[in-house]
């Protein structure tokens, strides 16, 4: 019986090499990919005040490692941009007269700008501002500056956190869960769906007749486009009613883009299904997707707190600009603008997937 | 007048897999309105063959034409015109009756499905099952309803992989009623099985065996090709008589049929000579017997054999 099994597995090349592979995949992403104290976060300086002391403090921000400083911009609402399309996630600004009032002992406040959609990713950071931003200041109180020393605080930071300002990390995860929903479902349903008209025979009836791949694959899609939308609604309604999650966006424009990540999703099960020869590799070649979709995209993990090749990975992968698009949309009030340069790496997925599905989807049995 | 155009009509068509010849040189022409028998042991590339007419395989080599289209480049124009039964049964389990037929005919885009549906219904008799899942369908009804659905666009050619395999007497008798009033509608035939006397009812036949064609023609050209002499020898304990015959000069094979024992052999006289001292025993009653085709057929597949030892 153990014997007939290993036999079986042998012969079965593909479903092999998943059994291996799998757990592979698991401990490299697990191991060395995800890391929950992210370092590094882009923050752009909004400066009113060029001196000295604002220097030191940038400065600071750069050598803590948790912030990476990456644009100096000079208007609020260029701030205000980059915050919401996710560029950057914190902003400092540095307030008019931040120096003189700092010298008089007015204690002066910097105000530090969080995207806090992922409480995860900004909590740590935040911390460690206020401890090293004075005491980066504490340096610079020298000489004639000595006073200052031994004051109780120089100065105030006050930390705006957008768009999540309880740090609940369930706004950021629920409407997340609906992106990871649609991909597992998506592309293990699409991946059986022709493995099994393969498997059943019933493949050989529809190669026998006219019927064109685009055709059978459209046709092959459509109704689980339905499915996808039904499975949103669903999510949605939960995190509305179940969850008290503020739906502020635009409901209308989430679910067109949504069309493009159903359809990239369904690509991707639809190419698996051109590959597999059982519905058994079927599905573990969807768990291998979805394995580093759900951990690489920034569901579980903060995304910026990934090394910089997981990051690379993630960046390919559908669901993490989706995320995005989701979060932005509902937690940060986004429009079409803000979300285009999440929408495209989408759109290129989609069009690689089916063209790789398409050239694979031969009409013939061998 | 011109010639008409054959249905079939084939060339040097061969299939490798993966370095083994499945279908080795096959030249094949079937006329308009025959009903073809195709015959050959279990894996000897009739199911290949089959597919490689209609597109589901690319040949590795040769040519030819299928209803006039080239069978390389024209795969979408024969696809639309013939009525492929595959050996096995490829509709949907979980659809019933009417849904695959439903299914099928709007894969094929036919116009007035819906009347074409029910004549097809009423045609085959499939009435008092259409609301049955097909996976509950009796073997007789499951081949009865992939008939029928290969038949809702109008083919003109009809590839029937042993649409007959695994079905009772009686049912497999319908089926051929029905082959013949197709065919008498000018529909063509290429039908595969392993039963001599559905290979009886063809006009003409091939035989083929691991790939290649050891004959074809109308069944009295196959037989009188081979030139095979029969005598058939009636009576108790022939197994006996059957040992005592082999390897005897000028009997080539001995194939018992109940208390019926053949031996057959090309050269009649030979033949003979080796039987006389035999035709004294009173126990079997001999007589000098027509060769059919199941005979012809075992003798070619055992010469085969031979050759390809020697
Ligand atoms: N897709 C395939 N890949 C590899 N070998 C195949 C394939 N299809 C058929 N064969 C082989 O080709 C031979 C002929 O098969 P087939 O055409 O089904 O014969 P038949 O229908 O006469 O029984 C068999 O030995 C079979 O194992
Ligand atoms: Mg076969």
């Amino acid at each position: 019986m153990v014997s007939k099994e290993f036999l079986q597995m042998r012969r079965d090349r593909i479903t092999f090499a998943m059994m291996l592979g799998i757990p592979v995949l698991q401990m490299i992403l697990f191991g060395f990919a995800i890391n929950s104290d992210p370092r590094h976060l882009p923050t752009a300086i909004l400066s009113a005040d060029n001196s000295v002391f604002s220097r030191r403090i940038v400065a600071a921000m750069q050598n803590s490692n948790y912030f990476q400083v990456v644009k100096t911009v000079s208007r609020e609402s260029e701030a205000k941009r980059l915050i919401d399309t996710g560029e950057v996630q914190f902003v400092l600004s540095i307030p008019e007269q931040f120096s003189r009032r700092l010298v008089r002992g007015e204690q002066p406040t910097l105000l530090l700008t969080a995207d806090a959609t992922d409480p995860a990713a900004t909590s740590n950071a935040l911390t460690a501002f206020r401890i090293f931003a004075e005491a980066a200041l504490a340096s610079e109180f020298r000489g004639p500056l000595s006073y200052l020393q031994g004051t109780v605080a120089p100065l105030q930071v006050t930390v705006h956190p957008r768009f999540n300002p309880e740090a609940n990390t369930r706004y950021n995860i629920v409407p997340g869960l609906m992106g990871v929903v649609l991909t597992m479902t998506l592309v293990i349903i699409t991946a059986l769906a022709i493995t099994r008209e393969r498997e059943r025979g019933t493949m050989e009836n529809l190669l026998s007749t006219p019927v064109r791949p685009l055709e059978m694959m459209v046709g092959k899609i459509i109704p689980y486009i339905i499915v996808g939308y039904l499975q949103m609604g669903f999510v949605l309604l939960a995190a509305h009613y179940l969850f008290q999650v503020p739906l502020s966006g635009n409901l209308l424009l989430l679910l067109v883009v949504s069309l493009l990540f159903i359809a990239a999703n369904l690509g991707v099960g639809l190419t698996f299904s051109t590959l597999a020869r059982n519905q058994l590799q079927a599905m573990q070649m969807a768990f291998f997707f979805f394995l580093p979709s759900i951990l690489l995209s920034g569901f579980m993990f903060p995304f910026r707190g990934m090394p910089r090749w997981a990051q690379y990975i993630g960046e390919v992968l559908p669901l993490t600009h989706y995320l995005r698009i989701v979060r932005g949309i509902l937690l940060k009030g986004n429009g079409l603008t803000e979300i285009l340069p999440n929408l495209w790496p989408i759109a290129l997925f989609l069009l690689f997937a089916l063209s790789i599905g398409l050239k694979r989807f031969r009409k013939t049995l061998d | 007048m011109r010639e008409v155009v054959p249905v079939i009509e084939v060339e040097g068509l061969s299939k490798v897999f993966s370095g083994k010849t499945v279908v080795n040189q096959l030249s094949l022409r079937v006329e308009k309105g025959e009903i073809y028998g195709f015959l050959g042991p279990n894996g000897s590339g009739k199911t290949t063959f089959m597919r490689m007419l209609c597109g589901l395989l690319q040949p590795d080599a040769g040519s030819g034409t299928c209803l006039g289209h080239d069978l390389l480049s024209e795969v979408e124009q024969i696809r639309s015109r013939i009525g492929y039964m595959a050996q096995h049964f490829s509709l949907y389990d979980d659809l019933s009756v009417r849904e695959n037929l439903d299914f099928m005919a709007r894969i094929y885009a036919v116009p007035k499905r819906r009347q074409v549906l029910a004549e097809t219904i009423e045609r085959m008799g499939l009435g008092p099952f259409v609301g049955q899942l097909a996976g509950t369908l009796s073997g007789g009804w499951k081949q009865r309803l992939a008939l029928a659905a290969c038949l809702l666009h109008e083919p003109e050619l009809l590839l029937l992989d042993e649409p007959t395999a695994g079905v009772d007497p009686m049912a497999r008798r319908d089926f051929w009623e029905q082959i013949y009033s197709l065919t008498a509608q000018g529909i063509s035939a290429l039908i595969s099985t392993h039963y001599m006397d559905e290979a009886e009812r063809c006009n003409r036949v091939a035989y083929l065996a691991y790939g290649n064609l050891l004959t074809s023609g109308t069944a009295e050209e196959v037989i009188s090709a081979a030139g095979l002499s029969v005598w058939s020898a009636t009576g108790l304990g022939i197994q006996e008589l059957a040992s005592h015959l082999k390897g005897l000069p000028g009997i080539e094979l001995t194939i018992p049929f109940g208390n019926n024992l053949h031996v057959c052999g090309t050269d009649p006289e030979q033949l003979e000579q080796s039987l006389r001292p035999f035709f004294a025993a009173s126990r079997y009653r001999w007589e000098k017997q027509e060769s059919g085709l199941e005979e012809v057929f075992i003798s070619l597949m055992s010469r085969r054999l031979e050759n390809d030892d020697g």
